[in-house]
């Protein structure tokens, strides 16, 4: 806090002012860049003079998704990914969370569970083990690649389970008195009182399926079966080929492949559109999430 | 369960608790075979690290080479430098991503005027919530040859710099660029540190005639230091991640001397080249010596901080 009228702290303060909003330009400037780029015609992006606003005005390159049937059919495997792991993702952190929030007194086995869920967060078989295994599952090209192997988030499970032992043992009594199962103390009691939490948990399981390309890169072998972010990977410029070349126009001679640069500009735009749509709650959630969930008394 | 004692008759109480222990093993069942088929196969898929493994074959038909892979691992002059490089760069995210979360949380500390301190709040979270597949594009249009970096270069007289394909520039664009895209996110916690110190003593040491730098870092540092201290320890672990998204989408041949990582190094030797059982070695040994250090973090954060991570 910086107090008193001196000419010397009013200095200090329009210099932290300044700081801030230079951070805050940082941030911003290079993502609008994109956004000038996707709305401008591809001669203008070829000759790199594209700043913040767009150059030659242009929906073309929005024009040329419409027409772009890979584009949709990884949004939507995305979508399709987005909901399926969402409803698992719940339902399992939720089941797992209530019998683990018990003490051992309640429930004898809590503690050997829950020594096996942490050496499952721990330690992994690694990927060349993991990839193995879901081929012999016959998995690979399958949706549900894309959604099993990360049906159990650890992470999310232990702070639903912090967060439901806080929850007012009073409620569950009265439940009990009221001859309820665990069940329905579950559903009826623990999730109606959790649901900021929830709301965390899922935003997690949302923004981490949306944007995860690497599970798509190794399971799926068919372009077809990309989710968007690995479509979108394997659009965006083969940069070996642009660190060899010397320059993004070297590298791109003839003009359909100079308009790409403003199509995967837009294409990023556009994939990017759903999660801006959540944005308040992400900032909401998250934020709460971050400090609840980071460290464990 | 023992809390309905006064009410419910002794007899039904115990049918009750063998009811509910039996619904709570019910409720773990689905999550524990996830669990079991997608993490627990898999780590003893890891014998494959001691086999010769052909698909074919699978895990009980493939023969038996003992340590032959680990003692080619050890003697391989890149895995020297794949270690070497995903520990500088992700020493390096951590320790400058650190320190700019901590001076932007405690310089956002003093925006009073609520609109702009939300505003760019607002805005340098955004990135923390992008795919590397989408910030990748962002720093290839910033820092590619003709990138908007190099023709600020150019337009002061200067080279331009191939910072994309130089072994000298690329660990600091890496570190950079995840620095840009987490501090802002980062800043959160550190913000709810500053928060919960006393504006009191804040108040105490004006009157004392204490200037702002000396109440930073008498008050405010302070105040701070045990989550700095316990994140600094918990992120120990990290230092084996060098973060696949990021350097996958950036990295090229020209860079693999600095830029090569544990992660891209067996995604391309073990699952691009199917060298699969040498891939398995390289991942288990990065696993074993991950477990190690989250297991010290865990018992340093423990002892000092008397907070863990799990």
């Amino acid at each position: 806090m910086i107090q008193g009228n001196s000419l010397s702290t009013k200095m200090g303060k329009f210099i932290i002012y300044l700081i801030v909003i230079f951070l805050g330009l940082i941030c911003l400037l290079p993502l609008w860049n994109i956004v000038a780029i996707s709305f401008s015609s591809g001669a203008a992006v070829a000759a790199n003079i594209v700043g913040l606003t767009p150059v030659n005005f242009s929906t073309g390159a929005y024009e040329m998704i419409m027409e772009d049937a890979q584009f949709w059919r990884s949004f939507f495997i995305s979508v399709q990914r987005v909901v399926l792991a969402l409803v698992i993702n719940l339902t399992l952190i939720v089941l797992m969370a209530y019998p683990l929030s018990k003490t051992k007194r309640e429930f004898k086995s809590r503690n050997i569970y829950m020594n096996i869920i942490v050496f499952a967060m721990l330690f992994s078989g690694g990927l060349i083990p993991t990839y193995i295994i879901i081929r012999n599952l016959n998995l690979l090209d399958t949706i549900w690649v894309l959604v099993l192997p990360g049906a159990v988030p650890i992470f999310s499970v232990i702070l639903i389970m912090n967060f439901f032992v806080g929850v007012p043992k009073s409620l569950e009594e009265a439940a009990i008195i009221d001859g309820a199962s665990p069940l329905q103390i579950l559903t009826k009691v623990y999730i109606p009182v959790s649901l900021p939490a929830l709301a965390t948990v899922a935003l997690f399981s949302i923004v981490g399926n949306w944007n995860d390309f690497m599970t798509g890169l190794i399971y799926m072998s068919q372009v077809s079966n990309y989710p968007i972010m690995t479509y979108i990977q394997s659009l965006t410029i083969d940069i070996s080929e642009l660190v060899r070349s010397g320059t993004n126009s070297d590298a791109l001679q003839n003009i359909a492949e100079v308009q790409n640069r403003n199509l995967n500009a837009a294409k990023i735009v556009v994939s990017t559109i759903p999660l801006l749509l959540i944005y308040p709650f992400l900032q909401k959630y998250f934020v709460t999430g971050i400090v609840v969930g980071s460290v464990k008394e | 369960m023992a809390i309905n004692n006064q009410v419910a008759p002794a007899r039904d109480r115990k049918k009750d608790v063998k009811k509910a222990k039996l619904t709570y093993h019910a409720m773990l069942a689905p999550g524990m075979i996830f669990l079991l088929i997608f993490s627990f196969a898999p780590m003893f898929g890891i014998i494959m690290a001691f086999q010769d493994f052909v698909p074919a074959k699978g895990f009980f038909g493939s023969e038996f080479v003992g340590l032959e892979h680990f003692s080619y691992m050890f003697n391989l002059p890149d895995i020297g430098k794949v270690f070497r490089n995903t520990i500088v760069i992700a020493l390096g995210k951590i320790i400058f991503g650190s320190l700019l979360a901590i001076a932007f949380a405690i310089l956002l500390n003093e925006i009073r005027v609520k609109l702009l301190k939300k505003s760019v709040q607002t805005i340098v979270y955004l990135p923390h919530f992008l795919s590397w597949v989408v910030l990748a594009t962002v720093v290839v249009n910033l820092f590619s040859l003709d990138g908007t970096v190099n023709q600020i270069l150019d337009s002061f007289g200067l080279d331009r710099i191939n910072f994309l394909g130089s072994n000298t520039w690329f660990q600091p664009l890496l570190i950079g660029s995840d620095v840009w895209k987490e501090f802002g996110f980062n800043s959160v916690i550190y913000l709810a540190a500053i928060a919960s110190i006393d504006p009191g003593l804040h108040e105490a040491a004006s009157m004392d005639g204490a200037n702002w730098w000396k109440r930073v870092w008498h008050i405010t540092l302070p105040g701070m230091l045990p989550i700095i201290l316990l994140l600094a320890i918990l992120s120990l672990p990290s230092v084996l991640e060098g973060g696949f998204d990021q350097v996958y989408n950036l990295y090229s041949p020209m860079v693999y001397e600095t830029g090569d990582t544990i992660d891209t190094y067996v995604y391309r030797e073990g699952l691009v080249g199917r060298d699969y059982s040498f891939g398995a070695a390289v991942g288990l040994f990065r696993s074993v010596i991950g477990l190690i250090l989250i297991l010290s973090a865990n018992n340093i954060a423990k002892k000092f901080t008397e907070r863990k991570l799990f």
